[in-house]
Parts: structure tokens; C-alpha cells; sequence
């Protein structure tokens, strides 16, 4: 009747809307979801649940014209018609469908009978197999058992038969040398062999192995007692012997003591080679090569070997003196070996061999991490470098004293020649010496450089890194070698003053000038070169370059005062003599300036040349415009007069002393033998202080005639005329001149003194 | 320290007038061609600072040594030159002073109107065959009896006899050898019985046995250059000291004559003379070309090398057992003064034979210095 109440919407799509209508009957929607809610609960809705005919009729009627409800049920018979028809379609269809699914369940249920038929034949059969393999099994139990039994017998004969076998094999092992496999076939053995030992058949092999073990022992004792087998051979007879039980300690001492054995050879080998031959036969490097070759790989294998052996049973205390022991041996020998290397030519050889050395000490390290070895050897190498070092100094010193040998010959030997080819020498003499020395020092420093290459081992070791060049080379060779040369140059000052000149002037005076020039500059070059060289950090405290430029000085110093000394002297003693000599009271009237004053001209002028070569000219006091001109009379004469005249009147001696004072109050206290300075004038003016001075000391030893008062007024306005030039006062010749003429006035017994122009005439003549 | 000098004519010979125990007296000789020479007699009077001058004649020619004989005060020799026939030769005299000598004047130096009174020749030591006479030397601490002149290369032992007026050779000795030998100093030793004698001849000192006459050893090339002067310890028998052109002084023990004890070289040109003090052996005199005297202390080769046993100034604020300890601690030996007053050579210096802290130094243009050793030291040495 619902369905008779909805009017249908339209036809077309009739069925569809069916469909849907019917799905919201059965309170499912689009999505096969129940929707209830959406269910108006208007009671006049037509379509909803909730529809009540009497209100829908109520309002209908209240709401509606006739008009409209005939239209209204007109429009409801419709619907209710379709509704009919619809309702009709669907109870067909599934009519039909109700059909088929009956005849389908119908047939399925004959085809289960089917089935479980088959099923009950599957368990029968099932159940017969079960039973016959329970038969089978059952048959075949007794068979298995004995099977199992007989292949246990069958092991345990073979066994038997190796047992059986074993005195034979081992016997044949044995004669075959074949030791490994002897030892391993008995080792299998021998636990069953102890165990069965009870039974007389076992026993009597057990016995059999016995002897022929002990035999095979013996054998490899006899093996390891020879020697004459290689460390490795050796090794492998002790790992045989441990396997035999042999006590480990005693076989430790005997491996040891074998192994010395043979190192020593070895060592011996080396110190044969150290005493046979001398020092030329094999250089350094060969004999560090023999050494380590032989003595440091068999070291080295033997601790390998003995490591490999013992270092289970055996604390490693044994090896380490055994090592120790053989090592110090070793490095005596290295260092006797060392201690013959003095030849100073070429030192990458030792510096190499120390490498080697010290390289293959390392090894050692490795093998045996707790040896002072390499360390002892590290030692050694310190040692030698340091021996080196000496050795070079001596080498440079003898090499400095050899130079100053040619020096002295070069010096020597043109002077019988000509005097002049003498002199120009000096400068090339001076800077081929300089040469020499700084080249030979240059050389020096790069040989000892070796020690610190990077290449070399041991060049990072501590020692070489500080202590080698700031207290080695630097102290030990530069600053030693520098004092050397400072030393030395004193002795030449103090062996030569008492026994007069054995050290030729010249050489005096280019020392000094070398220790000038040290001082100067070569010092503080050497000793930067050798800073950057040898990188030294200076940890310890070293010689500051002051300190021995100041030294240099000193000597410098000592030998030019020396050198204007030896050279005073040699003057001063030909002035001596030709004033001593003299009769001076009966000699004839002068005619000529005497030969000697010539000669100390001529000498003067000579060392003027000599020095000049060597030192510049210095500052003298500014000359007056006629130095050589100045009238020798007005003191030597008439000044004199008044100086001493009076002295000879006893009435006026304040005068004299009155005078006397004043003319010192001018002149400054001369020092004789004093010091000077670095330069020719300075020098000069020393040496002619000193023999002026001579002169004056010996002219008033002396009693002169008129003709010996006038020679010696001649003489003195010779030296006059050409000594002012080389002095830094002149005031200072002039004054000293003064004196000597004005005492040999004093000392004359017939005081008239010749023409001021007289004399010049006869200088002037020559 | 005071010093005094005054002027007199040239001069080189200088001696302490050696019998006189109570004044302070020098002798010094004059060195002049033309004029009378004299003996310049020197008194210095301690207590007032004073000194006082008087002038004997010499009239035998110019001197270049004078001593004065150690038994009579009166006696002393000189060796001065003679010129005769252009031949100049030093011959030596014994005379004595006048025994009013000292009332005669005590004139101011410039005072010579009154005529100075001369010196009387006791004898001559004869030695025209031997050459020119060096020096004579007195026996030290002897009679007055028995002096010794070297001439040229002869040693010449002489008796005085009958007051010294007659003069007889006793012994010679010669000194051969290549070339000219000249002996240019002397010195007769104070030990062994004055049996000794050392002498210099260019730079060698030799020593003599005078009972003998005969060399004993020889120091060769003691210097470098001419040996000067040289004189005894007067405490150490075997040590003598030496000087010369070298500019050195030499301390010898001449029973080792290879090396010198010890060597000085403080002065700047060569030294011409040397002297120990007569009692304290470390304070040595020297004087030199260069115008100065030095006064060393050479106390580590001295007779007293620790010092006193008793000693240092400033032992006073120490406590008493300091005072062992420091007597054994060697004293450095040191230069106690550089005396510069000479403005010429100085060619003898002299000690006192009075006072043993006085001495005298005389340079060649005749200025006569007297110093004093400074008082700090001889404190130091006497306490």
C-alpha cells in the first residue's frame, strides 16, 4: 500500500528508482549504509517511516480544494499501480533465483558422498604401509649393530697397525734425517703407548719407540752440539728437542751457549780483521757492513729463534745478558775500529758506517724492546762524534800552524832575493792565509755537518740535535779553534821577546793584522755560518762572539806592540852600536851624515812600506808648512845654550831647573814601550820612540869631542829631514832630538856646535 | 809621604851613605865635564821635614858610582872619568871626608861663593892595565878592608891597608870569551860569608866564588837586552833580583837559573835600577829610563810570604781566632806606588841605611826625590 501512496516521479527511469526505493526500505542507502536519520519523521511524508494515512487524509482534507484531491488521488491510484506492477517484476525474479540455488545445493551434495569414500581407502592403506616398515625394520636391527662393531675393529687395527709400525718408521725417519716427522709420529703415539704400557706387547713397542727416540735425541743433540749447522737448522733441532721433553733450560743454556759460540766466531772474525790489517786495507764502512752483516743479523736471528723458542718458558732475562754480554764485545770492537779512524779526509765515509751502525742496532730494539743495546750503541756513535770532533781541531790546528810554516818560508825566501819582492807579498800572503783557514774551517764545518743530516738516524737523537752543535761544533771546533788562533799568536809574542826575533817581524805583523781582521769581521761570519748550519739552540751557555772578538783584539793588540817592539829594537840596536863603538872624543871633523842613520831611514822607510800594506794611514797632528825645514839650530845650538849654559855656572841653577820645567810643562811624559793603535803612523811613531829613545840613553853614556858633538848634530837633522813624515807628532821627534843633541853637548868636552847651515849643506849632500 | 827635591848638577851616582845608622844621608855624585864636580851630601831631617845639603869638592873628574864604605862613615869610592890625552878612562878612588865636613856649611844650594871643601884621596885602585872601572863594590857587612872594582872584563879583589890608604890586588878573575866583554854591574852577596859575587855583562849574570875566583854559574840571556842592575835578597841566599833594557825585572834563585822566579814588566823603557830594602825583603826599588820609580810589594817570593804571623791593619776589629787563618793565606804581590816627580831618567835609587822606610831616587837633570813607603803598608808589615 505504500508504494501505492507514492506517486512516481517519472518513468523513464522506473527501475532504477525500484531499486533505490527498495534499498531505502530495507534501510539501506547508495553506499549500503543504513540511514535513519535522514528519515523525515514528518508523518505526512508518504515515503517515511513514520507516515500515519489518518493525518496524512486529516491534512489533505483540511488543506486541500476537491479539485486537488481528485488530482491528488487520481495521481495515488497511479502510482499504486506502478507500484503493483513493480512489486510483480521483483517476486519473479527472485522466484527464479530461489530455483537455482536449489538445484545447486543439490548437487554438491552428492558430490560429498563421492568423497568421502576415497577418503576411508586412503587410511586403509595407510595403515598397511605402516605395518610393513615396522616388519622391515624390525628384520634388519641385528645387521646395523654388527656393522657399526666391525668398523670400530677396523679403526682401532689400523690404529694397532701404526703402533705396531712406529719403531720401524721412526726408524727409517731416522735414517732419513727426517727428524719433524719422527718427532710428530712418536708424539701421536705416545699417550696410548703410556697407557697400555701395562701390557707386554705395547710394552715392548713403547720400549722400541724409547731407543729409538733416545737415539733420535742423541742424534739431535749430537746435531746441536755441532755447531756447524745454520741458526736455522739450530733452531728447529731445539723446537724437535722441546717437543721431547728435553728440559728447556738446559736446552736454553745450550742454544745460547751454541749461538755465542758462533757469534763469537764471528766476532773473532772481526777482530782479526782489526788486527791483521791496518787501517788501509779495509775502510771503516766495509768493516761496519762485516759486522752487522754477520755478527748483528745472526744477533738478531738468534733472538728471533730464541723468542720464538723459549719466550714461553724461559723470562727474558737470560737472553738480555746473553745479548748484552756478546754486544759490548761487538761495540769494543766498533770502537777500537773507530779510534783507528784519524784520517780526517773524508768523513761521509765514517759518518755512514755510524749510520749503518746505528741503523742496524735498531733492529735489535725491535726485536728485544727492553735492550740497552741501541741505546750503548747510540752511545758510541755520540762518542765517536764527539772524538771527531777533536780530531778536527787538532786537524785544523795543525793545518793552521803548517800555513803559518809557509807563511813564514814565503816570507823567508825572497828576502835573500831582493828585499822588494818581499813587501808586495804581505797583502796576497794575508788573504791567502785568511783564505786558507776559513776555507779549511768552511770544509771542517761541512764534513762534521754530516753528522746532523737528515738521512742519518741517529741525526734526531737528542745528543745531535742540542748538545752536538751548540757544545760540539760550535764550542768544541769554531770557538776553540778561534782561542787557538788568539793563543797562539800570544806565544808568538812571549817565546820571541826574550830570545830576540826567531819569529820574523813581518809575520808579527800580518798576525795581527789576521786577528784584526777576526775581529772585525771573520768572527762573527764564522760563528753565524756555523748558527745557521747547525741550527743551534743555544740551551747551555756558549762564548758570546764579544767575548772572543774581544779576545781576537787582544791579541791583535799584543802582536803589533810586539811587532813595533822586535822592530825598535832591531833599530835600536844598530843605533847602540854605532854610538858605542865610536871613539867619540878623537873623531875627525864630519863631512858626512853617518852610514847607520842612512840605514834607519832606510829601514823605516822600508817597514813604512811594510805596514802600510797591512793597516791604514791613522790621524797625525797637522804639520807646520816647513816640517822638514825647521832650522835644527835654534835648539840645537842657541836653545841649548840656554838650557843647559846655565848648569854649567853653578851660580844660576834655578834657571835651569826654572826653564827646564817650563819646557816639560809643553811636552807631555813619553811612554816609551806603550801601547798602539791599529793603524801605520801609530805603529811608526813607536818604533821610532823607541829607537830615538835608544839613542838618547846611549849618547849620554858616552864623552864626546867637538867633531863628535858635531857629527852627532848632523845626525840628528838627518833623522830630522826624514822622520817627521812617519810619526803622528812630529813635536815628538823634534823633541826627542832635542834631547839627544843637548846631551851629547852636555857630555861634550869642547861644546862648539857646528853651523846651522853647514849641516844642512851636508845632508843635503846626502 | 813627603818628598823632597833639590837641584844639583847632573847626576847618576846615588848611594845611602851606608855606616851611618842614625841620619838619613845620602851621597850623590855629580856628572860634569867642564866644572868641578862635587859630593852632594844629603841629610834628611825626619823629625822637621827638612832637608839639609852639603858640598864636598871632587876634583878627580865626573862620577858614575860612588859607595860608601859599610865600617867608617867617613870612607866611600868613587869611580869617575879622567880625560887625558883624548882618552877617556874611568878609574876608581878610596876617599874620606873631611872630619869638619859637617860644620864646614849647611849653604843653600845656589850658595857656592864660600869654597866647598875638598875630598881626601886616601888611594887610587890602580887600573891602568885593567881598563875602565864599572863600579866598586864594598864587602857587605865587613871591615872596610876589602873592596872589589869591575873593570872591563876583570873582577879585581883588593886589600886596603894602613887606614885604606894603601890599596894592594889580592885576586883577579877574567871574564873571557868572544868579542869585547864589559861587565856593566855588580853585586857582592851578603851571604856565604861575603864569599860571593854576581855580575852582569850584557844579558848575562854570572856568579863567582871569591875564594877561588872562579864562575859558578851563569845565567845566559837573563834578559832580553842589556842586564843593568842586580842585587840580593838581603834574607833569601839563593834569590837575586835583576833589571834591564828588556824593561824587566827579574826575580832569580840561581840554584835554578833556567826559568825566573817571577818576572815584572810594569816599566815603559829600560830599568837601570834595582833594590831590595835591606830588612823587609818584599818592598824592591826600581827606576827607570822612563822617569819613574816604582815600589813593589813582592811579598809571595819574599822571606815572609804569609806575612807576619801577626798582621793586618784590620785585625783589630776581627775576632782573635781569625788572625791564624789569615796569616796562612799568601799575600798577593802588588805595585804599592808609581812615583812620577822625575821629569828625566832616573838611574839610581837608593833605600835609607837608617831608616828602612826611606829611600831616594835620582834622576839624570840632578833632582834628588826622597819618599817615604807608605804608612798604611808598613804598618801593615810591622803589626
Amino acid at each position: 500500500m505504500i508504494s501505492a501512496t507514492t506517486p512516481p516521479d517519472s518513468d523513464p527511469t522506473g527501475r532504477r528508482r525500484v531499486h533505490s526505493m527498495l534499498k531505502l526500505y530495507y534501510g539501506l542507502n547508495e553506499e549500503g549504509k543504513v540511514v535513519e536519520q535522514a528519515e523525515s519523521l514528518d508523518p505526512c511524508d508518504i515515503n517515511g517511516p513514520h507516515f500515519d494515512p489518518e493525518v496524512y487524509l486529516n491534512k489533505l482534507r483540511k488543506e486541500c480544494s476537491l479539485g486537488e484531491l481528485m488530482d491528488h488521488e487520481s495521481c495515488t491510484v497511479k502510482q499504486i499501480r506502478s507500484l503493483d506492477s513493480d512489486m510483480q517484476t521483483l517476486v519473479y525474479e527472485n522466484y527464479n533465483k530461489f530455483i537455482s540455488a536449489t538445484d545447486t545445493i543439490r548437487k554438491m551434495k552428492n558430490d560429498f558422498k563421492k568423497m568421502e569414500d576415497e577418503m576411508d581407502c586412503l587410511s586403509a592403506n595407510m595403515a598397511a604401509i605402516t605395518e610393513f616398515s615396522a616388519h622391515i625394520s624390525g628384520t634388519l636391527q641385528d645387521q646395523h649393530a654388527q656393522i657399526t662393531k666391525l668398523s670400530g675393529v677396523h679403526t682401532l687395527l689400523r690404529k694397532l697397525q701404526f703402533l705396531f709400525e712406529l719403531p720401524a718408521r721412526l726408524n727409517k725417519c731416522l735414517e732419513l734425517q727426517a727428524y719433524a716427522q719422527a718427532v710428530s709420529a712418536h708424539r701421536r703415539a705416545r699417550c696410548v703407548l703410556q697407557q697400555y704400557s701395562h701390557m707386554p706387547s705395547f710394552r715392548g713397542i713403547q720400549d722400541d719407540c724409547h731407543v729409538i727416540m733416545e737415539q733420535l735425541a742423541h742424534q739431535l743433540r749430537q746435531k746441536f752440539r755441532d755447531g756447524g749447522s745454520s741458526a736455522k737448522d739450530l733452531s728447529e733441532c731445539v723446537e724437535l728437542l722441546l717437543q721431547l721433553d728435553e728440559p728447556a733450560e738446559e736446552l736454553c743454556d745450550k742454544f745460547l751457549s751454541h749461538a755465542q759460540s758462533r757469534l763469537e766466531a764471528d766476532l773473532q772474525g772481526l777482530e782479526a780483521e782489526l788486527k791483521d790489517s791496518p787501517v788501509t786495507d779495509t775502510d771503516i764502512l766495509e768493516f761496519i757492513d762485516r759486522g752487522c752483516n754477520e755478527f748483528v743479523s745472526n744477533l738478531c736471528l738468534v733472538i728471533a729463534s730464541y723468542q720464538e723458542l723459549f719466550i714461553n718458558q724461559m723470562a727474558n732475562g737470560k737472553l738480555h745478558v746473553f745479548v748484552d754480554t756478546l754486544a759490548a764485545r761487538y761495540f769494543s770492537l766498533v770502537e777500537r775500529r773507530i779510534q783507528e779512524e784519524k784520517g780526517v779526509g773524508d768523513n761521509s765515509l765514517l759518518v755512514r758506517a755510524l749510520d749503518r751502525f746505528h741503523r742496524r742496532l735498531q733492529a735489535i730494539s725491535k726485536l728485544l724492546p727492553g735492550s740497552a743495546v741501541p741505546s750503548q750503541g747510540t752511545e758510541i756513535v755520540v762518542r765517536a762524534a764527539r772524538e771527531r770532533i777533536k780530531q778536527y781541531l787538532s786537524a785544523l790546528q795543525t793545518f793552521y800552524h803548517d800555513s803559518l810554516t809557509d807563511v813564514r818560508q814565503a816570507l823567508a825566501a825572497p828576502r835573500g832575493a831582493t828585499s822588494k819582492d818581499a813587501t808586495p807579498s804581505l797583502t796576497e800572503l794575508l788573504t791567502s792565509l785568511s783564505n786558507f783557514i776559513l776555507n779549511q774551517l768552511k770544509s771542517v764545518l761541512a764534513s762534521v755537518h754530516l753528522f746532523t743530516a737528515k738521512d742519518i738516524t741517529f741525526s734526531n737523537k737528542p745528543y745531535f740535535k742540542g748538545e752536538f752543535c751548540s757544545q760540539g761544533v760550535r764550542e768544541g771546533l769554531v770557538v776553540s779553534f778561534i782561542k787557538l788562533i788568539c793563543q797562539s799568536s800570544r806565544q808568538y809574542c812571549e817565546s820571541a821577546g826574550d830570545r830576540g826575533g826567531s819569529t820574523p817581524p813581518a809575520l808579527l805583523l800580518l798576525l795581527s793584522r789576521l786577528c784584526l781582521d777576526y775581529e772585525t769581521s771573520t768572527i762573527s761570519y764564522i760563528l753565524t755560518l756555523t748558527d745557521e748550519q747547525f741550527l743551534v739552540q743555544h740551551h747551555t751557555p756558549v762564548t758570546p762572539v764579544t767575548a772572543l772578538c774581544a779576545e781576537a783584539r787582544e791579541a791583535a793588540q799584543k802582536l803589533l806592540n810586539h811587532y813595533v817592539k822586535v822592530q825598535g829594537l832591531i833599530i835600536s840596536q844598530m843605533l847602540r852600536k854605532s854610538v858605542e863603538t865610536r871613539d867619540w872624543v878623537n873623531t875627525i871633523e864630519p863631512r858626512n851624515v853617518r852610514a847607520v842613520m842612512k840605514r834607519v831611514v832606510e829601514d823605516t822607510t822600508s817597514i813604512d812600506v811594510q805596514v802600510g800594506l797591512l793597516y791604514e794611514e791613522g790621524v797625525r797632528k797637522a804639520h807646520s808648512s816647513d816640517s822638514s825645514k825647521r832650522t835644527f839650530s835654534v835648539y840645537s845650538s842657541s836653545r841649548q845654550q840656554i838650557r843647559y849654559a846655565p848648569s854649567y855656572t853653578p851660580s844660576a841653577p834655578m834657571d835651569t831647573s826654572l826653564l827646564s820645567n817650563i819646557h816639560k810643562l809643553f811636552s807631555e811624559r813619553i811612554d816609551i814601550f806603550s801601547p798602539v793603535e791599529f793603524n801605520k803612523v801609530s805603529v811608526l811613531t813607536g818604533i821610532i820612540k823607541i829607537s830615538l829613545k835608544t839613542f838618547l840613553e846611549c849618547v849620554r853614556l858616552r864623552t864626546f869631542g867637538r867633531y863628535g858633538l858635531q857629527q852627532i848634530q848632523v845626525d840628528c837633522h838627518y833623522l830630522q829631514m826624514y822622520l817627521w813624515r812617519f810619526v803622528s807628532d812630529e813635536n815628538l821627534v823634534h823633541f826627542l832630538l832635542d834631547e839627544i843633541v843637548g846631551s851629547a853637548a852636555h857630555r861634550c868636552l869642547d861644546p862648539s856646535p857646528m853651523e846651522q847651515s853647514v849641516i844642512e849643506v851636508i845632508c843635503e849632500r846626502g | 809621604m813627603g818628598f823632597r827635591s833639590l837641584r844639583v848638577f847632573q847626576a847618576r851616582a846615588l848611594t845611602a851613605q851606608t855606616a851611618e845608622t842614625d841620619a838619613i844621608r845620602f851621597l850623590v855624585g855629580t856628572q860634569s865635564l867642564k866644572f868641578d864636580n862635587q859630593i852632594h851630601i844629603i841629610d834628611f831631617d825626619d823629625e822637621n821635614n827638612m832637608i839639609n845639603k852639603s858640598v864636598l869638592l871632587h876634583d878627580a873628574g865626573e862620577m858614575w858610582h860612588i859607595s860608601g864604605s859599610p865600617a867608617d862613615k867617613a870612607v866611600l869610592t868613587t869611580c869617575y872619568s879622567k880625560t887625558s890625552e883624548s882618552r877617556v878612562l874611568t878609574c876608581a878612588a878610596v876617599w874620606r871626608m873631611p872630619p869638619e865636613w859637617e860644620s864646614g856649611s849647611h849653604e843653600s844650594p845656589d850658595d857656592s861663593s864660600n869654597n866647598p871643601q875638598t875630598l881626601e884621596l886616601l888611594c887610587h885602585l890602580d887600573n891602568t892595565t885593567h881598563g875602565s872601572v864599572a863600579c866598586v863594590l864594598w864587602e857587605p857587612l865587613g871591615d872596610g878592608k876589602r873592596v872589589i872594582s869591575l873593570a872591563e872584563n876583570h873582577v879585581l879583589l883588593w886589600d886596603l891597608q894602613e887606614s885604606s890608604t894603601k890599596a894592594t890586588i889580592s885576586s883577579t878573575a877574567t871574564l873571557e870569551g868572544k868579542g869585547q866583554l864589559k861587565f856593566t854591574a855588580g853585586k857582592w852577596s851578603p851571604h856565604h860569608n861575603s864569599t860571593q859575587l854576581a855580575t852582569a855583562n850584557d844579558t848575562a849574570i854570572r856568579g863567582w866564588d871569591l875564594r877561588s875566583m872562579s864562575q859558578i854559574y851563569c845565567i845566559e840571556n837573563a834578559h832580553g837586552q842589556l842586564v843593568r842592575d842586580l842585587d840580593f835578597n838581603p834574607n833569601k841566599q839563593y834569590y837575586l833580583a835583576s833589571c834591564g833594557d828588556d824593561c824587566k825585572v827579574k826575580f832569580w834563585d840561581v840554584r835554578h837559573i833556567n826559568e825566573p822566579v817571577k818576572c815584572l814588566e810594569e816599566h815603559s823603557h829600560w830599568v837601570w835600577s834595582v833594590r831590595y830594602n835591606h830588612s823587609h825583603d818584599q818592598l824592591l826599588l826600581t827606576g827607570s829610563s822612563d822617569s819613574r820609580v816604582i815600589l813593589s810589594n813582592m811579598v809571595s817570593i819574599s822571606s815572609e810570604p804569609f806575612g807576619h804571623l801577626v798582621d793586618d791593619d784590620d785585625l783589630s776589629d776581627n775576632e782573635e781566632s781569625q788572625q791564624e787563618d789569615k796569616g796562612k793565606e799568601p799575600l798577593q804581590d802588588s805595585i804599592i806606588a808609581t812615583y812620577e816627580e822625575h821629569e828625566d831618567s832616573v838611574y839610581a835609587v837608593e833605600w835609607s841605611a837608617a831608616d828602612p822606610w826611606l829611600f831616594a831616587s835620582l834622576s839624570y837633570d840632578g833632582r834628588l826625590v826622597i819618599n817615604r813607603v807608605p804608612r798604611a803598608l808598613k804598618y801593615h808589615i810591622l803589626l
